[in-house]
């Protein structure tokens, strides 16, 4: 047992010193995905408010008006302009003025009257479809709750809906979007840093000098992961201070458990970073290489798109990545204070997945001979 | 004699490259034994494969006694081995290097700090423990390098042409180490591609194209077969303008190779043919001698190529 790890306590005291003796990489490492939180957390807000919106009111009556204080007051449409012709009202919308129009017709208020079907014509742009899909929703909803109170007699409605939101009572996009963030921020951090750290060995040699040495391939690794995996701690905690303090996302579980359950992640991506090591040849590679698995990441994780809706083919992809499962352990426990019981398949996923990958780079390493 | 080193019709193949084509030797103790040969022609294969890095394609060798396709673990507790590229982790002190190898070979506290100590006063190095390895010039380097293949004792050292690149008076320094460490016992395996390297050590060994070409000491190199053909000798032309000459002395009937050789041209004519060249060249004093190092590879050289072609 012990030869299996043979050498990685002065591997690991070793890298130790190489990371104390860079504090400019090691700055930039630790900074770097800090920024990047800050910078993606305030960019990405998928909550569709306030959406700028043009009017033409060819009725100019009292029940035209109740309309479009129903429009304004559902907070989705911004009552910005006023048109005074259909040319106007489509003009504003190609110039990107605003991305929605209402057109009430001149026959608004008689044919209400009448009994017939009065038409609005809501015109939607397209071109971002979270705001044409919100908009469509919104708009359905107000024609829909105004003519039930003109139809009910005593303008009370029978059903009444009360959406509430759990777990995310504001629905707001930096709870949903920053745990996610978490894990791609420090997956890349941590994949970049220990390939590299064993790349630069072999094209400094060091490596080839390594392997004459009575150190076991589990030694060289497990010894150079620690290190890593403890400066990956220090960012965890760090990228959790600011996601609490700067975007007010509350942590409803157990900040230990998260802590705890990050480990087989960290092990994971430390994993992975191995891999790819003993794939590169130059330090170029690997930066290629690394960079190769965010894409993956970031778009089959679940992080941007939910899994349910993905095809079949990459909902079976998304499984093979790591990030899917820390992402489920991270908004489990942050937004919905969920516990071991919930968390326990993906902690032991991503615990085999991580001494998979490390047994993999030891084999891959052995089987290299030396550089 | 018991061998400390033995290669027994090594063949090791990268796919369809054979990096090292049926290689036998031994090597006993406290020998400094040679291997000479260009760039590609396979001695670090050979010593990787002796250290049990790559197991052979064919045949076998023994360190020690042990097999290198079996107890490659036990081989590298007792082989110090400095690669081509030194191995030295620059952005760590002396000491630090020192420390880690110390640590890699398994030396508990007591013996690193005493072998720490004696590597030291054998290299000199002392005064540089708290520097920096990188800002350490070429020789230094060098022997810090050293002094890490030797931190754990081993009983064999693999030295990957410890020279290239270095001045004179440090080549000069670091074998005079060298020869300290194998009378002590250490037998050693350098590579080398100077000819003046290969002089310094008791037996040499030439490889060329991945074939061991010829073994022996120097002296027996020099009176090898292969190396003075019949009927031929080796003479020293001298003269007051070599280089104007040679051309001449390479177009001459009998003359089947030579070159410029300091101040003098150093040919392999034919014996009969002597005293013709000698009526030839009425100014140059013509002298026969003994081959070279030098000679004796070009001529096996020249041997093969032709042989090949
Ligand atoms: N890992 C390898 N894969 C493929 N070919 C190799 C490998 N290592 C060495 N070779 C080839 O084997 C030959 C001998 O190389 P090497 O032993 O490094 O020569 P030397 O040390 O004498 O310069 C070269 O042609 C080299 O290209
Ligand atoms: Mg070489």
């Amino acid at each position: 047992m012990r030869g299996l790890f043979r050498g990685l306590v002065p591997v690991c005291r070793k890298e130790f010193l190489h990371i104390v003796r860079d504090p400019g990489t090691l700055f930039f490492a630790l900074l770097i995905p800090i920024l990047q939180l800050f910078l993606f957390g305030f960019a990405v807000d998928t909550n569709v408010r306030q959406i700028p919106t043009v009017v033409l009111d060819e009725s100019q009556t009292q029940e035209s008006r109740r309309l479009l204080e129903s429009f304004a007051g559902s907070d989705v449409f911004a009552l910005r302009s006023y048109a005074t012709s259909p040319e106007g009202l489509y003009e504003t919308i190609r110039s990107g003025k605003a991305r929605a129009g209402i057109r009430i017709p001149f026959d608004y208020a008689r044919r209400l009257q009448d009994g017939t079907t009065a038409t609005v014509l809501v015109l939607v742009d397209g071109s971002d479809s979270t705001v044409a899909g919100q908009a469509m929703s919104t708009s359905t909803g107000v024609a829909l709750k105004e003519s039930l109170v003109r139809v009910l007699p005593d303008g009370t409605l029978p059903i009444e809906v009360r959406p509430s939101v759990l777990y995310n009572p504001a629905t707001r996009s930096a709870n949903f979007f920053v745990p996610g963030l978490i894990a791609i921020l420090l997956q890349v951090m941590i994949i970049l840093l220990i390939a590299l750290s064993l790349v630069r060995e072999r094209e400094h040699g060091t490596l080839e000098q390594l392997t004459m040495t009575p150190v076991a391939p589990l030694g060289l690794m497990v010894g150079k992961m620690i290190p890593y995996g403890v400066l990956a701690f220090g960012e965890l905690c760090a990228i959790l201070t600011v996601m609490r303090v700067v975007f007010l996302v509350p942590i409803h579980g157990s900040v230990f458990l998260l802590l705890a359950l990050s480990a087989p992640f960290l092990l994971t991506v430390l994993g992975v970073g191995l891999v790819i090591s003993t794939r590169a040849h130059t330090q170029a590679e690997a930066f290629q290489l690394a960079m190769g698995t965010i894409l993956p990441s970031v778009f089959l994780s679940g992080y941007i798109f939910l899994i349910e809706n993905m095809p079949l083919f990459f909902r079976g992809i998304s499984q093979l990545i790591p990030a899917t499962y820390y992402i489920e352990i991270l908004r489990g426990i942050i937004l919905r204070g969920a516990g071991m019981g919930e968390l326990w398949v993906q902690a032991l996923v991503l615990t085999l997945m991580g001494c998979a990958a490390i047994l993999v780079a030891a084999r891959l390493f052995v089987k290299q001979g030396a550089a | 004699m018991t061998a400390i080193i033995a290669a027994d019709r090594l063949t090791i193949r990268f796919g369809a490259v054979t990096a090292v084509s049926d290689v036998s030797f031994e090597v006993a103790k406290g020998e400094i034994f040679g291997f000479l040969g260009p760039n590609g022609s396979g001695k670090t294969t050979i010593i990787k494969a002796l250290c049990g890095l790559l197991t052979p394609s064919e045949g076998t060798g023994r360190i020690l006694g042990m097999d290198i396709r079996k107890d490659a673990a036990e081989i590298r507790r007792h082989v110090g081995y400095m690669s081509q590229k030194f191995g030295l982790y620059e952005d760590l002190t002396v000491a630090e290097n020192l420390a880690f190898y110390a640590g890699v070979y398994g030396l508990d506290g007591e013996r690193a700090e005493e072998r720490t100590h004696e590597v030291q006063k054998l290299t000199g190095i002392e005064p540089y423990m708290k520097r920096r390895a990188g800002q350490l010039s070429g020789g230094w380097k060098q022997r810090l390098a050293l002094a890490c293949a030797i931190i754990h004792s081993p009983e064999v050292l693999f030295l990957d042409e410890p020279t290239a690149g270095i001045d004179p008076v440090a080549r000069r320094a670091l074998w005079d180490l060298l020869f300290q460490l194998s009378g002590q016992g250490v037998t050693f395996f350098v590579t080398t591609h100077y000819m003046d390297e290969a002089e310094r050590c008791g037996r040499v060994g030439y490889i060329y194209l991945s074939k061991l070409i010829a073994i022996g000491t120097v002296a027996e190199l020099q009176k090898l077969p292969e190396a003075n053909p019949a009927g031929t000798s080796r003479v020293q032309i001298d003269t007051a303008n070599p280089s104007a000459m040679l051309d001449t002395v390479r177009g001459m009937a009998g003359v089947r190779e030579a070159t410029i050789f300091g101040r003098s041209i150093h040919a392999l004519a034919e014996t009969d043919g002597l005293g013709a060249l000698r009526a030839k060249l009425p100014q140059a004093r013509v002298e026969t001698i003994e081959p070279s190092l030098e000679d004796v590879f070009v001529t096996l050289t020249y041997q093969i190529m032709e042989a090949s072609r």
